[in-house]
This record gives structure tokens, sequence and C-alpha cells, in this order.
């Protein structure tokens, strides 16, 4: 199982003849990704290998009955790709491209979230369920499929975990980048609830940086409402404040946005967090060989109580039984002692009317 | 970017908020020809990118011109949090009747603008919202439905009690949300805005942010960039599309991906180094990046090795050893290289990187203990 893409995932590609477009598409058909189409308007009636090229994404939907579409064209255009997906009835939007404008991003949130289609990005390298489908840039070869959900704020930080996640003998069912800028559209929340829900992750690495209150947030959300374990990592403790560093969304503004604050979030509802990235196989071995011992322990002790409980639950119903029995016996006749009384005061009632008639 | 309070009222001016009147300079002299030209009492106020300016002693009052002179003479020397004022606003000094607050920020929780207002201006608002919460009405904009009207008008009133001063005000809060909207700003922001002896709204003070992503649509706020107030090796960076942020350590960093270039620096923290610059070299990364990126980083004397952590995703691994070759041919650093890559093409990689006699790591903590065994 995965989460937001599966098998089901066909695939459009909005810049699909551009250098990167056209790399990445080969690398996702490689991996067994469904991309059913591309659009470069201009270009449409032509063919990216055996992929056919659109001029506009509805045509290429009407074409294809494609759900889900990947973005690689430049901010100035990334915009208009976007509601462009939107309008051509795409229900999951993977946005890869860097620089989009932080007022433009508030009104695309808005605008999908009311019509419920689901923005990955921008600024993000993709989801990959592995085994099921690549949507996005991360190189393949360092996933595998397993139980770990990662979600994460960075790009090339992902791969690093991954990698040693897989190293590690920890195999992914879905990784998500959700992007490093301000205004994203999926963010930590969305896939911690997400991976909860999905019968087919055990537990989740989830990876912020400096900047916002999103880890906060996800603290708080994960001390509220999931069971599954997570263990996280936050990159940017030595980073200084003020200056953004790469991503716009990674700056510390004032006292907000550092690295320790989200760490000690984190910790205070039970989140181990890793110094390094090759820490965090060994806290969510620990993380998940704990659970597995408490679920255990758990079970031993419900065995336990049910033999106890089952004989007194035996016990006690024989003597509710008896009692029941009385008491039926009783309210029957006190019961039926009553019915008789009505019937007569009925009768006697109809008796004086046709007196009165008389 | 930010950009000076005298660029913000430029800004403001084009959108008709009223705003004193009053000339940029960096010399004393024609701040007491302005004092002059104005036939009135000015404040010297410096301009430099940081808040706490008029603590500092960077804004003062002048009741004559000599004074203007003098002062901004004071001021054109100072350093205010470790910045040099090199440019002073000379504007016309006001009778304040009442000072209140109003600002616009981006709010990454509701993604949306949120407006703020207060009757209590002049001071810190982060200040008054910790002490005083009630004297603070936040308003979060429909960023499809923008800012209307009766909104603005809601918020006037809740600063003025007097109606004509909150509709002056509600028609400010308007134009300002119009510059939030049309520069691409994060914060837009007045404080004060004051009231003065004729009744009138006037902007006294502007902060403006702007939306680095924003920038590529106004190339006039652009040329408000401070050149003195960057980094030169920042700006070379920006120039190539890098981002590069400048630290006080001896390992030069050079990385694909800001969250991977920020835990490299926080992993030879970790294992006792100190890293001498934050630098992504950013996505789809061509050789001339690379030679870019090596050329700033052996820029620092300070520099004792130079640490390549590349994870190929939509950056090729082959593209980079491309680049730290030609680098290497082109400018013969006489310091170490240490390379880590995984990823896209790294294989390719590999094979290129032999050629002059590197060897690439595929793990990143070996690679930063290397680096720093080699650095010390």
């Amino acid at each position: 199982m995965a989460i937001f893409a599966d098998n089901k995932t066909r695939v459009i590609v909005q810049g699909i003849t551009g250098r990167d477009g056209a790399f990445h598409t080969r690398q996702m058909v490689k991996y067994g990704t469904k991309i059913v189409g591309g659009v470069t308007p201009g270009k449409g009636g032509t063919k990216l290998d055996d992929i056919p090229v659109f001029d506009s994404m509805k045509e290429a939907v009407k074409a294809t009955r494609a759900n889900t579409s990947i973005i690689y064209v430049p901010p100035a255009f990334a915009v208009d790709a976007i509601y462009e997906a939107a309008d051509a009835g795409i229900k999951l939007i993977v946005c890869i491209t860097e620089g989009i404008p932080a007022n433009d991003m508030m009104k695309i949130y808005h605008f999908l979230k009311h019509r419920g289609i689901r923005l990955i990005g921008p600024n993000c390298p993709g989801i990959i369920s592995p085994g099921l489908t690549k949507v996005g840039i991360m190189p393949a070869q360092i996933h595998k499929k397993g139980k770990i959900g990662v979600v994460s704020r960075s790009g090339t930080l992902t791969y690093e975990v991954v990698y040693n996640l897989t190293l590690a003998g920890f195999g992914q069912s879905t990784c998500i980048g959700i992007g490093g800028d301000q205004i994203i559209g999926t963010n930590f929340i969305d896939c911690l609830e997400a991976f909860e829900n999905d019968p087919g992750t055990e537990a989740v690495v989830m990876i912020g940086e400096i900047g916002g209150s999103d880890e906060e947030m996800a603290a708080e959300f994960i001390d509220k409402k999931m069971k599954k374990p997570v263990v996280g990592f936050i990159a940017g403790r030595t980073a200084p404040p003020g200056k953004r560093m790469g991503h716009a969304g990674a700056i510390i503004s004032g006292s907000s946005g550092l690295a320790g604050d989200k760490i000690a979030a984190l910790n205070s509802v039970g989140v181990p967090v890793a110094d390094i990235p090759s820490q965090l196989p060994i806290l969510l071995k620990e993380k998940l060989e704990a659970v597995r011992e408490k679920a255990a322990h758990k079970k031993a002790k419900k065995k336990a109580a049910k033999k106890k409980t089952v004989k007194k639950v035996i016990k006690k119903a024989k003597k509710t039984a008896k009692k029941v029995v009385k008491k039926t016996k009783k309210t029957t006749k006190k019961k039926a002692t009553k019915k008789t009384a009505k019937k007569k005061v009925a009768v006697k009632k109809k008796q004086k009317i046709i007196l009165k008639r008389k | 970017m930010k950009i000076h309070e005298y660029q913000a009222k430029e800004i403001f001016a084009r959108f008709g908020i009223p705003i004193p009147k009053g000339d940029v300079t960096n010399s004393a002299e024609e701040a007491r020809q302005l004092a002059v030209k104005y036939e009135k009492a000015v404040m010297v106020k410096a301009q430099v990118h940081v808040g706490g300016r008029g603590k500092a002693g960077g804004i003062k009052y002048c009741a004559e011109p000599d004074d203007a002179y003098f002062n901004a003479e004071e001021i054109l020397k100072m350093e205010i949090k470790g910045l040099p004022v090199k440019k002073i606003l000379v504007s016309e000094a006001l009778d304040i009747v009442n000072e209140a607050y109003v600002g616009i920020i981006l709010d990454r929780v509701s993604k949306k603008a949120v407006v703020m207002v207060s009757p209590a201006g002049g001071i810190d608002i982060e200040q008054v919202a910790r002490e005083t919460p009630e004297k603070i009405m936040k308003f979060e904009v429909n960023p499809i439905m923008g800012l209307r009207g009766f909104e603005a008008t809601r918020l006037g009133m809740f600063v003025y009690d007097d109606f004509k001063l909150a509709r002056q005000c509600a028609s400010i809060i308007l134009k300002l949300y119009d510059v939030f909207i049309h520069s691409d700003a994060s914060l837009a922001e007045i404080n004060p805005l004051i009231v003065d002896r004729e009744g009138k709204l006037i902007a006294l003070d502007a902060k403006i942010n702007l939306d680095d992503n924003g920038l590529y649509r106004h190339p006039d706020l652009e040329e408000f960039r401070d050149l003195d107030a960057e980094d030169p090796d920042e700006i070379e960076a920006k120039k190539a599309d890098l981002s590069f942020v400048k630290l006080d350590g001896n390992v030069g960093c050079c990385v694909n991906g800001a969250g991977l270039a920020m835990a490299t620096m926080d992993l030879v923290k970790h294992f006792g180094g100190e890293p001498a610059n934050f630098l992504d070299i950013g996505g789809s990364s061509s050789p001339e990046k690379v030679i870019t990126a090596m050329k700033i980083i052996i820029g620092e004397p300070k520099v004792k090795i130079i640490l390549f952590n590349i994870f190929g995703g939509i950056t090729r691994c082959d593209d980079v050893a491309n680049g730290i070759v030609q680098a290497v041919e082109h400018l013969h650093p006489n310091v170490p290289i240490v390379v880590r890559l995984t990823g896209t093409n790294e294989d390719e990689a590999r094979q290129i990187l032999k050629s002059v006699g590197l060897q690439a790591t595929t793990s990143m903590e070996e690679a930063v203990k290397m680096a720093l065994e080699k650095a010390a």
C-alpha cells in the first residue's frame, strides 16, 4: 500500500520536451510509471519516444484519462500550468519547479483546496511509492519497497535519508518531498495523517528544516492523532539567523524557525530526532522494537485477562439470567393485570355511551 | 530582499500613500542644504537593513540646518548592528498628534496575507503583541477575493474612534495591500502611521521586504538591491544562480540541494569542524556553475579543504564531475578536494573524476570525516 500515488496513477508530464522534462520522463518510464502523455504548447501531435505530446492539458486528459500531472516548466509558466492541470480535472499535481512567487501560491493553495485537488510542491522532488510508481525526480535505485513512510521539506537530503534507510534494510511505502517554499500545497500534517491511515505504513520518518512552524504543528498533530511511531531529522542547526538557506522557506526570522525549537517540540511528544542522518535507521529500529514489545505485552495481558473475564462473564451471565427470568415472570403478570384492567374500563365506557344514546 | 526606507517610501508614493517630504543623500553638506530647502526642522535617518535604528542613535531631530549637518556627519560614521551607514534620509519633521501601526505580512500558517493594525504605533509590534495583544487586530485576507473596502474600514475603525480618520486609514490599508500584492512583498509595514496637526494621516516610516521569487517580474524593484549591504561573494554566487551564505569556518562546502547543504554544515560541526559556507549549486547544475562555486570557495583564504557532497536527482553527477575537472584544470586550487557522489549517473561521474586523479566516496559521513582530517 502507499499514499497519494500508486499503480492507478496515470501521469501527464507538463513540459515534457524540455531538457529536464524529457530526461526525467524517460527515468520515470524506466521505473514503470504510467506516463500516458505530455504537454508542450506548440508541439502537439509529436511524440517523445512512444509518448504522445499534446498542446493543452484538456486534450491530453481527454485522450489519456490521466489523473495526475507533473510540472517541469519554468517559474513564469508554472503558475499557469498548475491552474491548467486543475482545470483539466487532474486530481494530483506534482510541481517540481522552483521559484514560484508566494503571492501566486497563496491563490493557488486556496483555489485547489476548494476543489479537493492535491498539490505536492512546488520546489520539491515529487513522490515515489517504491515498486508502484514514481512521479518525481528522485534517483529510483536508492529506494526499496517496504513499510516506512518518508516525508521531507528537502530534496537531496531526502535521498540521503532514504539511502541510509534502504542500506539498513528499511524499505519505504511512500516517500514525499513536500517542498522547500514558504507556501506549499501539501504539508507535514497531510502526509502524517495519510500515513497513519495507510495499512501499508508501519512508521514514519519526518525530515524538517529551519524556518516556519510546520514541524511544531506536526508535533502537536503526532501527539494528538498518531499511533504509529515517528522519528525525525531537522537540518540547519548551524544556520545563521536572517539568511535564506537556499530554500525560500528556510530562514530563521527573529527568534522563530530555529532548529532547536523544532527538535524540542518533537522530543516533547516522544519523537526522537537524529543528530546525523545515519542515526535515523537506528532510532527507527529502537522505536519499532519498542512498539512491537508493547504490542506483544498488550496481547499477552489481554489473553490473560480474557481467560479471567471469560469465567467471570459466565458466572455473571448465569446470575443475571436467573434474575431476568424472575423479573420477566413478575412483569408479565403485572402487565397482564394492567391490560385486563384497561379493557374493563374501555368496556364500561362503551356501555355508558350506549346508555346515553338510548 | 530587503530594501531601504527611502526606497519603500518611493513605492508608497507610487501607490498614493502619503509620506513626508524627503530626500536621500550620502553627504552632510547636502543634508544641510535639504534642511534649508524644506525651511523647517528635519529628521536625519540612517538607511540600513536593520531594525532599532532609533534606539541605536541612527535617527536624529534637527531644528536648524547646522544641526542637520552635524547629525548627518555623525550618523554617516556610524555602524548599526555591524552594518555601516552609507546613506541617510533627510525628511521634514512633522508634528505628531497620534501614532498607529499598519502592516501586512505573508502568513505561512494560514497561507494568506494577514493585515495587522494597532492604535499603539511607534514601537515594535512584536512587543505590543506580547504585552497588550488586545490592542492588535488581525485580519486574514482571502487571496482570491482580495482585500475589500468594508474589511479595510472595519480595520480602520479599530484604530481610530473618529470616523474621518478611520476612513483615511482604510484607504491607506487598501493602498498598502496593493503595494504588497503588486510588489510581490512578504512584508509591508507602516510604523508609525501618524496623524498630524491638520488631521491628516501620513506614513512616517516604511518597511518592505520583497519575495525573492517574485523579483523576476519587477526589474524596477531589482534595481533597489543595495550591493553595498551584501557580501560580494554572495552577489557573485547569485549571478551564477547559486545560493551562497558566508560563514566563519575553514571547510568549504559545495553541495546540491539546500537541505543537504544545511545537513552537511551540521555534520561538519557535529564532527568538530567549522563550515566556511553554505553553498547550494541547485538543481540542473551545469559545469560552469561548479567552476563559479569553486572559485568563490577558494577565494576565501581561510578555506583549507573543499568538500563536495553531491546526491544526484535532477542534478546529474556526471555534470558536476565535469565541472570539478574543468575547475581543477582552470583554477588549480591549492587546497585538497574531497568528493562524495551518489545518485543519477554516478558511475559515469566516477570515470570522469578518475581523469584528474580524484576518487569519490559514496558516504557523506566518510567524506566529512576525510575532509576534517585533511583540514586539520
